[in-house]
């Protein structure tokens, strides 16, 4: 048990002074085979502003999630002034004077600004009409407060990310708010308007708001945040004062693991099948550059939103690239579509398996030939014995558990899904396999069969691109790891040099420098 | 192949997956054999259940009138039905796709008219009845080409071809009705294969279903169907040339609907703007009640041949019965209302009878497991 702070100890905080706004005591969640949260104590004092870190998948959404009433916990509950309540919703947890503000803004783009920040609670006048200048005039207040100037009569759409941002948390103040989460509210802004954001934010706690800010930029939580709280793998690591805390030890926090699950046999390393020069998809990313050699596994490392399934999409020919060119066996290649990606071979394993990478309803077989099925049958009929065949040696060598190639995909276990989607890919006998989080959601067994599998593969002479943002995989697995922050390459590692810390530093854009003239 | 179907009877039993993934490993062979069964029977079921409509309305038809079994009346009343049916047959993989076409019967209209039209001005059929095939297909290939170009609801796109191609229909032959056709083209459309009470019109219409039946069941172009159907994005995924494959449906569905056209005129002996009005309705009928699933992925042409034969049934005891034409409009809403209900019924129903079996024990279960769960925990890291 990590964790300093029980419900006792809530509850004799509690009696001793006065109780926090807002905690969480003891919560666990679990989603499918994936715990989310683990036993997490934490709880937001007013007037403070309280940094969540984390690496991707770490729980820190899920805390957000929990604190906005969208989830229920399985276990432990949330207390507020030190008595536990079960929120039912998220207008039962607005109601309770709980703002939250979602990563993306979550407006209305054809209403109003004014119509935005009071729905839900419109002012109404005499037999229930709309009292718009009432609403119009609270509005401006609130932004008046914020010392923001923003036309409470425009339409939202058109406005900038900032300005639907500050709508967000003009609308979280609308209510009186006592406790405001902020979940990575300066993903998408420039670094004026964040300063703009950390004035407003400041002002708010300056009011005894009990604000917590979710972010994965540590220079941010070192500049706001009076405490910060390390989530790692669901669990709470520790709670501490960011004056007590270097950069260097909240990394550490982030990462703290050792264990090696994963074999990996090196293989031997041929010519470059893929290149990529100067690479750029406006708003996505910029100006990426790298190569991957036969038998060589490349990862792509980067916080969420760092632009990594965006390239892989462009190699795919998913989307288009505004800038650059992919080079394959040294020849310029441009795909409109994912068939030619594939006819090319380049294959791509989806980040998401139930809605990019599997036809549900249709069996092992029929999921596994789909791509090869015109090549596999040129006379266009579909002979069972031959898709069964191939199918079959793939399940054989993939290990994948099922009672036969009829199988309906759904019955299979998330692990052994996965495994019928990269044996679908390998069907098509690509040269360069992406493979995007292959093994989200699985469990631990089938985690190291996917490993193995993808080991083999890289030994067999193909090419690979590892996405993942399980840093302890992207470190066993990789030749050498290329690192984007914000859409663009903050470090390429090799093999020899990459360590979870130097990763995690040049994914949260803190060495960039560093690292980038270094490699 | 065995398509997971929707059945139209509402069974408690026929569906089986959320039971066996409680149950575990433990019960795992026998219950993939209940499930093979299952996928069996429930592709078999609704077969059946159409059947035993069809049966039944035979029955019901042999008791209105002593004329209604006879070999004429059944000649006559498939016959009446084809230019729907050929189109049922195009439409079915389209609404297997997720998309329809609205349009159909105008261009069953417009095919008419052109037909009319060079007819009159003196072009030998023989040349006239390939380019109006060809007018069909430009039409079709229209429709797909704006559905898939700027991805658009085919809805929506079909239903302003629906107007377009009817308005075209009337600027072609204005206010004209061209009924001096030859004798050989009425034959065609009008009389039966010499010696039998089978139509001309029902041969091609199962020449075309066993065509329809082996490319949808049998072949690679079949199972991207299914697949764009089940999951568009798997299927682009996975190299499925998603747009062409629906402009290639659309552009087959305009073709079919101008043979319909040409079919009706010959039937008729007429051709006029109006030809064709209200069929789309009875198209989409045929479809859904043959088991295609509305909102994409499932369907059998097996399904839609015993629907086209319900419907003729169906209309002919219905006209045996004394009911006017205009009742019988209204049954064929009823029916594809019915339809499209019944499946969602029979969900409803069995998603409500494993609740009641599963749902309150389970949701104690979760209640009243640990908190803590240690293997979680541990092994991750």
């Amino acid at each position: 048990m990590t964790d300093s702070m029980t419900i006792d100890a809530i509850e004799s905080a509690g009696a001793a002074s006065v109780p926090p706004p807002v905690a969480l005591a003891g919560v666990s969640k679990r989603f499918g085979a994936t715990q989310a949260l683990l036993d997490v104590s934490l709880a937001l004092l007013p007037g403070e502003i309280h940094a969540l870190v984390g690496e991707n998948g770490a729980g820190k959404s899920t805390v957000v999630k929990v604190l906005a009433g969208i989830h229920q916990p399985d276990s432990g509950a949330v207390v507020l002034d030190g008595k536990t309540v079960t929120l039912h919703g998220p207008a039962h947890a607005r109601s309770l004077g709980i703002a939250v503000v979602h990563q993306e803004p979550r407006l209305f783009p054809d209403l109003t600004v004014a119509e935005n920040v009071f729905i839900g609670h419109v002012p109404s006048g005499r037999l229930g009409s709309v009292n718009w200048r009432e609403m119009r005039r609270s509005a401006d207040r609130i932004f008046e407060s914020l010392s923001v100037h923003i036309d409470s009569s425009a339409v939202v759409r058109g406005l900038s990310m900032a300005d639907q941002q500050l709508i967000e948390i003009a609308k979280a103040l609308s209510i009186d708010a006592r406790v405001l989460v902020l979940d990575e509210p300066t993903a998408s802004l420039s670094a004026h308007e964040v300063v703009r954001l950390f004035e407003i934010i400041r002002q708010t706690r300056d009011r005894g708001v009990a604000v917590l800010f979710v972010s994965h930029r540590l220079e941010e939580v070192f500049e706001l945040c009076g405490r910060a709280t390390v989530l790692r793998d669901g669990r709470h690591v520790i709670t501490a004062p960011t004056s007590e805390l270097t950069a260097a030890d909240l990394v550490r926090h982030m990462v703290g693991r050792s264990v090696s699950l994963f074999p990996r046999t090196t293989a031997h390393i041929g010519d470059v099948l893929l290149e990529v020069r100067g690479l750029t998809r406006v708003g996505a990313f910029r100006d990426i550059s790298f190569s991957v050699r036969a038998g060589e596994i490349v990862g792509l490392a980067g916080l969420v939103g760092a632009g990594r399934t965006e390239v892989a999409r462009v190699l795919f020919g998913l989307d288009r690239a505004d800038a650059g060119e992919v080079l394959l066996d040294g020849k310029r290649v441009t795909f409109k579509t994912p068939s030619g990606a594939l006819e090319a071979g380049i294959a791509y394993v989806p980040e998401d398996r139930h809605l990019d990478g599997l036809v549900g309803g249709f069996s092992i077989a029929q999921n596994v030939t789909l791509p090869i099925i015109p090549r596999l049958f040129p006379r266009f009929f579909i002979r069972g014995g031959r898709e069964r065949a191939i199918t079959e040696d793939f399940v054989e060598r993939l290990r994948i558990r099922s009672t036969g190639v009829n199988e309906l995909i759904e019955a299979l276990s998330g692990g052994n899904q996965q495994k019928v989607v990269i044996a679908k890919w390998l069907a098509t006998n690509p040269r360069v396999l992406i493979l995007d989080e292959p093994t989200r959601g699985v469990d631990i067994g089938a985690k190291v069969e996917v490993h193995r599998i993808i080991s083999e593969l890289a030994a067999s002479g193909l090419g690979i691109v590892l996405i993942s943002s399980e840093l302890p995989e992207v470190l066993a697995m990789s030749d050498r790891i290329i690192v984007l922050h914000e859409g663009r390459m903050s470090a390429e590692i090799p093999r020899a040099e990459a360590s979870e810390e130097r990763v995690m530093f040049a994914a949260t854009g803190q060495m960039a420098e560093e690292t980038s003239s270094g490699a | 192949m065995t398509q997971d179907l929707r059945t139209g009877s509402p069974q408690p039993d026929s569906s089986p997956a959320p039971i066996e993934a409680s149950t575990g490993a433990a019960g795992r062979s026998g219950s993939v054999m209940n499930r093979v069964l299952g996928s069996l029977s429930a592709a078999a079921r609704l077969e059946v259940f159409l059947i035993i409509i069809l049966a039944f309305l035979v029955w019901w038809g042999a008791q209105l009138s002593p004329f209604f079994l006879t070999g004429s009346n059944f000649g006559f009343s498939i016959q009446a039905v084809m230019e729907i049916s050929i189109m049922a047959l195009a439409m079915t993989p389209i609404i297997i796709t997720g998309e329809i076409d609205l349009s159909v019967e105008s261009m069953v209209g417009l095919s008419s008219c052109v037909l009319g039209w060079l007819w009159m001005e003196g072009v030998p059929l023989q040349l006239g009845i390939p380019i109006v095939l060809l007018v069909g297909l430009l039409g079709g290939l229209f429709n797909g080409f704006v559905v898939t170009r700027w991805a658009l609801p085919s809805l929506v796109v079909t239903l302003g071809t629906l107007a377009l191609f009817r308005g075209l229909a009337h600027v072609v032959l204005g206010s004209t009705v061209v009924t001096n056709f030859p004798a050989e083209f009425r034959d065609f459309g009008f009389s039966y294969v010499p010696g039998t009470n089978i139509p001309w019109t029902l041969l091609a219409f199962l020449i075309l279903a066993a065509v329809c039946c082996a490319v949808i069941h049998l072949t690679w172009i079949g199972r991207q169907v299914f697949a764009v159907g089940k999951n568009k994005d798997a299927a682009r995924y996975s190299g499925v040339r998603v747009g062409t494959l629906k402009l290639a449906l659309f552009a087959v569905s305009g073709l079919v609907a101008a043979f319909a056209g040409v079919i009706l005129t010959s039937r008729t002996s007429t051709a006029n703007p109006d030809n064709g009005l209200n069929m789309t309705l009875a198209v989409v009928t045929i479809a859904v009640l043959g088991g295609v699933d509305i909102n994409g992925g499932k369907g059998t042409i097996p399904g839609v041949i015993l629907a086209v034969f319900i419907l003729a049934t169906l209309k002919s005891a219905l006209t045996q019965a004394g009911i006017s034409t205009d009742y019988q409009n209204v049954a064929v809403g009823l029916l594809l209302i019915v339809s499209v209900i019944t499946p969602l019924l029979a969900r409803q129903f069995r998603i409500l009878a494993d609740r009641i079996r599963l749902g309150r024990w389970r949701h104690r279960l979760r209640r009243g497991r640990p908190a803590r769960d240690p293997a979680a925990g541990e092994v991750v890291r």
